[in-house]
Protein backbone atom coordinates (compact mmCIF):
# COMPACT_ATOMS: atom_id res chain seq x y z
CA UNK A 1 0.00 0.00 0.00
CA UNK A 2 1.66 3.41 -0.99
CA UNK A 3 2.25 5.33 2.26
CA UNK A 4 -0.13 8.30 1.56
CA UNK A 5 -3.13 5.58 1.89
CA UNK A 6 -1.53 3.86 4.48
CA UNK A 7 -1.16 7.21 6.98
CA UNK A 8 -4.88 8.48 5.54
CA UNK A 9 -6.25 4.89 6.71
CA UNK A 10 -4.62 5.38 10.13
CA UNK A 11 -6.31 9.03 10.63
CA UNK A 12 -9.69 7.62 9.63
CA UNK A 13 -9.10 4.70 12.31
CA UNK A 14 -9.07 7.40 14.55
CA UNK A 15 -11.19 9.89 13.69
CA UNK A 16 -13.92 6.66 14.22
CA UNK A 17 -12.50 6.05 17.34
CA UNK A 18 -13.11 9.23 18.25
CA UNK A 19 -16.39 9.28 16.95
CA UNK A 20 -17.09 5.93 19.13
CA UNK A 21 -15.27 7.06 22.09
CA UNK A 22 -17.65 10.74 22.41
CA UNK A 23 -20.90 9.19 21.82
CA UNK A 24 -20.28 6.15 23.97
CA UNK A 25 -19.11 8.59 26.84
CA UNK A 26 -21.62 11.34 25.67
CA UNK A 27 -18.94 13.97 25.94
CA UNK A 28 -19.87 16.98 24.18
CA UNK A 29 -16.58 17.57 22.19
CA UNK A 30 -16.90 17.04 17.82
CA UNK A 31 -15.49 13.51 17.45
CA UNK A 32 -12.28 14.06 15.11
CA UNK A 33 -10.83 16.60 18.12
CA UNK A 34 -10.97 13.39 20.08
CA UNK A 35 -9.39 11.31 17.51
CA UNK A 36 -6.74 13.88 17.62
CA UNK A 37 -6.26 13.44 20.97
CA UNK A 38 -5.91 9.31 21.08
CA UNK A 39 -3.47 9.47 18.13
CA UNK A 40 -1.29 12.23 20.14
CA UNK A 41 -1.52 9.54 23.07
CA UNK A 42 -0.98 6.53 20.59
CA UNK A 43 2.28 8.77 18.96
CA UNK A 44 3.74 9.79 22.74
CA UNK A 45 3.99 6.46 23.71
CA UNK A 46 5.38 5.20 20.31
CA UNK A 47 7.96 7.92 20.17
CA UNK A 48 7.99 8.37 16.55
CA UNK A 49 5.45 8.98 13.76
CA UNK A 50 5.52 6.36 11.50
CA UNK A 51 6.82 8.06 7.89
CA UNK A 52 3.27 6.99 6.23
CA UNK A 53 1.31 8.84 8.92
CA UNK A 54 3.67 11.82 8.64
CA UNK A 55 3.03 12.16 4.44
CA UNK A 56 -0.68 12.23 5.04
CA UNK A 57 -1.10 14.55 7.77
CA UNK A 58 1.55 16.42 6.39
CA UNK A 59 -0.22 16.27 3.01
CA UNK A 60 -4.16 17.15 4.50
CA UNK A 61 -2.15 19.67 6.75
CA UNK A 62 -0.64 21.56 3.61
CA UNK A 63 -3.77 22.85 1.99
CA UNK A 64 -5.76 23.00 5.49
CA UNK A 65 -7.40 26.13 3.84
CA UNK A 66 -8.85 24.45 0.87
CA UNK A 67 -11.00 22.46 3.57
CA UNK A 68 -12.58 25.61 5.01
CA UNK A 69 -14.13 26.85 1.44
CA UNK A 70 -16.71 24.31 1.38
CA UNK A 71 -18.40 25.90 4.60
CA UNK A 72 -17.43 29.57 3.78
CA UNK A 73 -19.72 29.37 0.75
CA UNK A 74 -22.51 28.92 2.89
CA UNK A 75 -22.42 32.80 3.56
CA UNK A 76 -24.65 32.63 0.79
CA UNK A 77 -27.15 31.18 2.56
CA UNK A 78 -27.88 33.57 4.82
CA UNK A 79 -26.64 36.80 3.06
CA UNK A 80 -30.12 38.56 4.37
CA UNK A 81 -29.07 38.01 7.63
CA UNK A 82 -25.86 39.03 7.20
CA UNK A 83 -26.39 42.31 5.64
CA UNK A 84 -29.66 43.43 7.70
CA UNK A 85 -26.55 43.33 10.77
CA UNK A 86 -23.47 43.67 8.47
CA UNK A 87 -22.35 46.41 11.80
CA UNK A 88 -22.57 44.11 14.47
CA UNK A 89 -21.20 41.58 12.95
CA UNK A 90 -17.90 43.09 11.34
CA UNK A 91 -17.56 44.59 14.52
CA UNK A 92 -17.55 41.84 16.53
CA UNK A 93 -15.62 40.09 14.23
CA UNK A 94 -12.66 42.22 13.41
CA UNK A 95 -12.38 43.73 17.19
CA UNK A 96 -12.30 40.57 18.73
CA UNK A 97 -9.99 39.01 16.51
CA UNK A 98 -7.64 41.96 16.67
CA UNK A 99 -7.72 42.14 20.45
CA UNK A 100 -7.48 38.06 20.73
CA UNK A 101 -4.19 37.91 18.86
CA UNK A 102 -2.84 40.95 20.82
CA UNK A 103 -3.67 39.70 24.16
CA UNK A 104 -2.64 35.72 23.27
CA UNK A 105 0.43 36.84 21.44
CA UNK A 106 1.87 39.27 24.53
CA UNK A 107 0.98 37.30 26.95
CA UNK A 108 2.68 34.08 25.85
CA UNK A 109 5.85 36.03 24.53
CA UNK A 110 6.14 37.90 28.59
CA UNK A 111 5.41 34.68 29.94
CA UNK A 112 8.09 32.84 27.68
CA UNK A 113 10.75 35.22 28.48
CA UNK A 114 9.78 35.82 32.19
CA UNK A 115 10.33 31.81 32.38
CA UNK A 116 13.46 31.89 30.46
CA UNK A 117 15.10 34.57 32.74
CA UNK A 118 13.63 32.43 35.69
CA UNK A 119 15.28 29.19 34.47
CA UNK A 120 18.84 30.78 33.65
CA UNK A 121 18.59 32.20 37.05
CA UNK A 122 18.14 28.89 38.52
CA UNK A 123 21.37 27.66 36.46
CA UNK A 124 23.90 30.04 37.85
CA UNK B 1 -24.65 25.39 -32.99
CA UNK B 2 -27.71 25.55 -30.89
CA UNK B 3 -27.54 26.86 -27.30
CA UNK B 4 -30.19 23.90 -26.53
CA UNK B 5 -27.41 21.06 -26.18
CA UNK B 6 -25.05 23.02 -23.98
CA UNK B 7 -27.82 24.03 -21.80
CA UNK B 8 -29.49 20.26 -21.38
CA UNK B 9 -24.95 19.97 -20.70
CA UNK B 10 -25.06 22.01 -17.71
CA UNK B 11 -28.36 21.19 -16.17
CA UNK B 12 -27.25 17.06 -16.08
CA UNK B 13 -23.33 18.39 -15.23
CA UNK B 14 -25.28 20.84 -12.20
CA UNK B 15 -26.60 17.52 -11.07
CA UNK B 16 -24.13 15.75 -10.17
CA UNK B 17 -21.56 15.85 -7.52
CA UNK B 18 -18.68 16.26 -9.90
CA UNK B 19 -19.41 19.90 -10.91
CA UNK B 20 -19.28 21.08 -6.97
CA UNK B 21 -16.45 19.07 -6.30
CA UNK B 22 -14.57 20.42 -9.97
CA UNK B 23 -15.83 24.10 -9.09
CA UNK B 24 -14.27 24.16 -5.52
CA UNK B 25 -10.74 22.54 -6.30
CA UNK B 26 -10.59 24.48 -9.46
CA UNK B 27 -11.33 28.10 -7.68
CA UNK B 28 -9.20 27.30 -5.16
CA UNK B 29 -6.17 26.22 -7.76
CA UNK B 30 -7.15 30.15 -9.19
CA UNK B 31 -6.75 31.62 -5.63
CA UNK B 32 -3.56 30.03 -4.93
CA UNK B 33 -2.20 31.04 -7.89
CA UNK B 34 -3.28 34.52 -6.85
CA UNK B 35 -1.76 33.95 -3.69
CA UNK B 36 1.30 32.99 -4.47
CA UNK B 37 1.35 35.69 -7.18
CA UNK B 38 1.08 38.55 -4.57
CA UNK B 39 4.20 36.98 -2.12
CA UNK B 40 1.87 34.95 0.08
CA UNK B 41 0.15 38.39 0.90
CA UNK B 42 -1.96 37.70 4.20
CA UNK B 43 -4.40 39.94 2.33
CA UNK B 44 -4.76 37.53 -0.86
CA UNK B 45 -6.10 34.80 1.20
CA UNK B 46 -6.99 31.69 -0.50
CA UNK B 47 -10.23 31.07 1.32
CA UNK B 48 -11.39 34.48 1.06
CA UNK B 49 -10.52 34.39 -3.23
CA UNK B 50 -11.99 30.75 -3.52
CA UNK B 51 -15.44 31.67 -1.93
CA UNK B 52 -16.09 34.60 -3.81
CA UNK B 53 -14.91 33.43 -7.24
CA UNK B 54 -17.60 30.40 -6.23
CA UNK B 55 -20.32 32.10 -4.56
CA UNK B 56 -19.78 34.61 -8.06
CA UNK B 57 -20.38 31.21 -10.31
CA UNK B 58 -23.08 29.82 -8.00
CA UNK B 59 -24.99 32.96 -8.47
CA UNK B 60 -24.62 33.55 -11.78
CA UNK B 61 -25.70 30.05 -12.74
CA UNK B 62 -28.28 30.35 -10.62
CA UNK B 63 -27.38 27.51 -8.57
CA UNK B 64 -28.44 26.78 -5.01
CA UNK B 65 -26.13 26.21 -2.00
CA UNK B 66 -27.48 22.65 -1.57
CA UNK B 67 -26.91 21.23 -4.94
CA UNK B 68 -22.98 22.60 -4.60
CA UNK B 69 -22.72 21.21 -1.24
CA UNK B 70 -23.48 17.31 -2.98
CA UNK B 71 -20.19 17.82 -4.73
CA UNK B 72 -18.43 19.92 -2.32
CA UNK B 73 -19.08 17.71 0.56
CA UNK B 74 -16.15 15.47 -0.07
CA UNK B 75 -13.46 18.38 0.42
CA UNK B 76 -15.52 19.32 3.48
CA UNK B 77 -15.21 15.70 4.99
CA UNK B 78 -11.28 15.67 4.82
CA UNK B 79 -11.62 18.14 7.80
CA UNK B 80 -12.01 15.45 9.94
CA UNK B 81 -9.14 13.57 9.45
CA UNK B 82 -6.83 16.80 9.26
CA UNK B 83 -7.96 17.72 12.46
CA UNK B 84 -6.32 14.37 13.34
CA UNK B 85 -3.55 14.37 11.74
CA UNK B 86 -2.62 17.62 13.48
CA UNK B 87 -1.57 15.17 16.30
CA UNK B 88 1.41 14.52 14.46
CA UNK B 89 3.30 18.21 14.27
CA UNK B 90 1.78 18.29 17.75
CA UNK B 91 3.63 15.00 19.29
CA UNK B 92 7.04 15.85 16.86
CA UNK B 93 7.52 19.05 19.22
CA UNK B 94 6.20 17.68 22.06
CA UNK B 95 9.58 17.98 23.84
CA UNK B 96 10.04 21.86 23.49
CA UNK B 97 6.19 22.22 23.78
CA UNK B 98 6.34 20.42 27.37
CA UNK B 99 8.76 23.10 28.72
CA UNK B 100 6.18 25.97 27.89
CA UNK B 101 3.46 24.87 29.60
CA UNK B 102 3.15 27.79 31.89
CA UNK B 103 2.89 30.38 28.68
CA UNK B 104 0.59 28.31 26.91
CA UNK B 105 -2.02 27.43 29.69
CA UNK B 106 -1.91 31.84 30.34
CA UNK B 107 -1.90 32.90 26.59
CA UNK B 108 -5.14 29.73 26.50
CA UNK B 109 -7.17 31.38 29.32
CA UNK B 110 -6.46 34.88 28.19
CA UNK B 111 -7.04 34.85 24.29
CA UNK B 112 -9.82 32.81 25.00
CA UNK B 113 -11.69 35.09 27.20
CA UNK B 114 -10.66 37.82 24.92
CA UNK B 115 -11.98 36.48 22.03
CA UNK B 116 -15.76 35.55 23.19
CA UNK B 117 -15.89 38.82 25.87
CA UNK B 118 -15.58 41.27 23.14
CA UNK B 119 -17.62 39.41 20.54
CA UNK B 120 -20.27 38.75 22.78
CA UNK B 121 -20.03 42.29 24.48
CA UNK B 122 -19.64 44.51 21.06
CA UNK B 123 -22.16 42.32 19.23
CA UNK B 124 -24.55 42.93 22.14
CA UNK B 125 -23.60 46.61 22.21
CA UNK B 126 -24.43 46.88 18.66
CA UNK B 127 -27.69 45.50 18.37
CA UNK B 128 -27.45 41.81 17.12
CA UNK B 129 -30.16 39.39 17.13
CA UNK B 130 -29.66 36.80 19.67
CA UNK B 131 -29.66 34.06 16.91
CA UNK B 132 -26.73 36.44 15.24
CA UNK B 133 -25.02 36.69 18.65
CA UNK B 134 -25.45 32.88 19.49
CA UNK B 135 -23.82 31.92 16.40
CA UNK B 136 -20.98 34.90 16.51
CA UNK B 137 -20.19 33.37 19.70
CA UNK B 138 -18.12 30.67 18.78
CA UNK B 139 -16.14 32.18 16.14
CA UNK B 140 -12.78 32.13 17.01
CA UNK B 141 -12.97 27.79 17.21
CA UNK B 142 -12.68 26.11 14.29
CA UNK B 143 -15.90 25.50 11.83
CA UNK B 144 -16.95 21.99 13.19
CA UNK B 145 -16.39 22.58 16.45
CA UNK B 146 -18.29 26.09 16.37
CA UNK B 147 -20.98 24.29 14.87
CA UNK B 148 -21.70 21.91 17.54
CA UNK B 149 -21.59 24.78 20.11
CA UNK B 150 -23.56 26.60 18.09
CA UNK B 151 -25.89 24.09 18.25
CA UNK B 152 -25.78 23.55 21.76
CA UNK B 153 -26.15 26.65 22.62
CA UNK B 154 -29.28 27.73 20.60
CA UNK B 155 -27.67 29.52 17.48
CA UNK B 156 -27.48 28.61 13.85
CA UNK B 157 -24.86 26.37 13.11
CA UNK B 158 -24.37 27.22 9.13
CA UNK B 159 -24.20 30.47 10.40
CA UNK B 160 -21.57 29.77 12.83
CA UNK B 161 -19.12 27.67 10.09
CA UNK B 162 -19.74 31.11 7.80
CA UNK B 163 -18.51 33.34 11.15
CA UNK B 164 -15.55 30.98 11.97
CA UNK B 165 -14.72 31.05 8.43
CA UNK B 166 -15.16 34.95 8.29
CA UNK B 167 -12.68 35.22 11.29
CA UNK B 168 -10.15 33.06 10.20
CA UNK B 169 -9.73 34.79 7.24
CA UNK B 170 -9.32 38.44 8.97
CA UNK B 171 -7.42 36.58 11.47
CA UNK B 172 -4.87 35.21 8.94
CA UNK B 173 -4.72 38.76 6.82
CA UNK B 174 -4.62 41.09 9.95
CA UNK B 175 -2.64 38.66 12.18
CA UNK B 176 0.92 40.24 10.80
CA UNK B 177 0.16 44.04 11.38
CA UNK B 178 -1.31 42.92 14.93
CA UNK B 179 1.53 41.22 15.73
CA UNK B 180 4.13 43.88 14.53
CA UNK B 181 2.44 46.35 15.81
CA UNK B 182 2.59 44.53 18.68
CA UNK B 183 6.66 43.75 18.39
CA UNK B 184 5.99 40.30 19.28
CA UNK B 185 9.07 38.63 16.89
CA UNK B 186 8.93 35.19 18.98
CA UNK B 187 8.00 33.19 16.17
CA UNK B 188 6.16 30.49 18.79
CA UNK B 189 3.98 33.38 20.38
CA UNK B 190 2.93 34.79 16.70
CA UNK B 191 2.07 31.24 15.80
CA UNK B 192 0.06 30.58 18.61
CA UNK B 193 -1.92 33.97 18.50
CA UNK B 194 -2.97 32.73 15.09
CA UNK B 195 -4.23 29.32 15.73
CA UNK B 196 -5.59 30.73 18.79
CA UNK B 197 -8.04 33.62 17.20
CA UNK B 198 -8.05 32.25 13.84
CA UNK B 199 -8.50 28.57 14.28
CA UNK B 200 -6.89 26.48 11.07
CA UNK B 201 -7.17 29.05 8.72
CA UNK B 202 -4.40 31.02 11.14
CA UNK B 203 -2.80 28.09 11.45
CA UNK B 204 -2.54 27.28 7.78
CA UNK B 205 -1.16 30.66 7.31
CA UNK B 206 1.26 30.39 10.21
CA UNK B 207 2.78 27.17 8.20
CA UNK B 208 3.11 29.32 5.34
CA UNK B 209 5.22 31.48 7.26
CA UNK B 210 7.28 29.40 9.57
CA UNK B 211 7.25 26.05 10.07
CA UNK B 212 7.49 26.30 14.25
CA UNK B 213 4.93 29.48 13.97
CA UNK B 214 2.76 26.75 12.52
CA UNK B 215 3.70 23.64 15.37
CA UNK B 216 2.63 26.22 18.04
CA UNK B 217 -0.80 27.49 15.74
CA UNK B 218 -2.19 24.13 15.38
CA UNK B 219 -1.49 23.75 19.48
CA UNK B 220 -3.55 26.64 20.39
CA UNK B 221 -6.03 25.53 17.31
CA UNK B 222 -6.37 22.32 19.10
CA UNK B 223 -6.50 23.44 22.72
CA UNK B 224 -9.16 26.31 21.92
CA UNK B 225 -11.29 23.69 19.92
CA UNK B 226 -11.37 21.70 23.02
CA UNK B 227 -11.88 23.43 25.90
CA UNK B 228 -14.66 25.66 23.93
CA UNK B 229 -16.18 22.65 23.13
CA UNK B 230 -16.34 21.79 27.10
CA UNK B 231 -16.48 25.21 28.40
CA UNK B 232 -19.12 26.78 26.24
CA UNK B 233 -22.14 24.63 26.13
CA UNK B 234 -21.27 24.52 30.29
CA UNK B 235 -21.35 28.14 30.98
CA UNK B 236 -23.97 28.63 29.02
CA UNK B 237 -26.51 26.46 30.76
CA UNK B 238 -25.00 27.97 34.13
CA UNK B 239 -25.64 31.57 32.43
CA UNK B 240 -29.29 30.53 31.03
CA UNK B 241 -30.19 28.90 35.03
CA UNK B 242 -29.10 31.88 36.74
CA UNK B 243 -30.76 34.71 34.68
Amino acid sequence: MSSFLAGFTWLLVFQCAGEALVRLAGWPIPGPVAGMALLFAALLLRKQAPDAMTVAAGGLGQHLSLLFVPAGVGVMMYIGQVTDEWLPILAAVVVSTVLAIAATALTFAWLAQRQGRMRSRERQ
Amino acid sequence: MSAQPLFELWVYLAATPLAGLTLTLVAYSVAWWCYLRTGMHPVANPVMISVCLIVAVLWASGTRYQTYFDGAQFVHFLLGPAVVGLAVPLAREWGSVRKLALPIAGALVVGSTVALVATVVLAHALGATPATLLSLAPKSVTAPIAMGIAQKIGGVPALAAVFAVTTGVIGAALGKYVLDACRVRDWRARGFALGMAAHGIGTARAFQVNAEAGTYASLAFALHGFIAAVLFPLGYALLVRNT
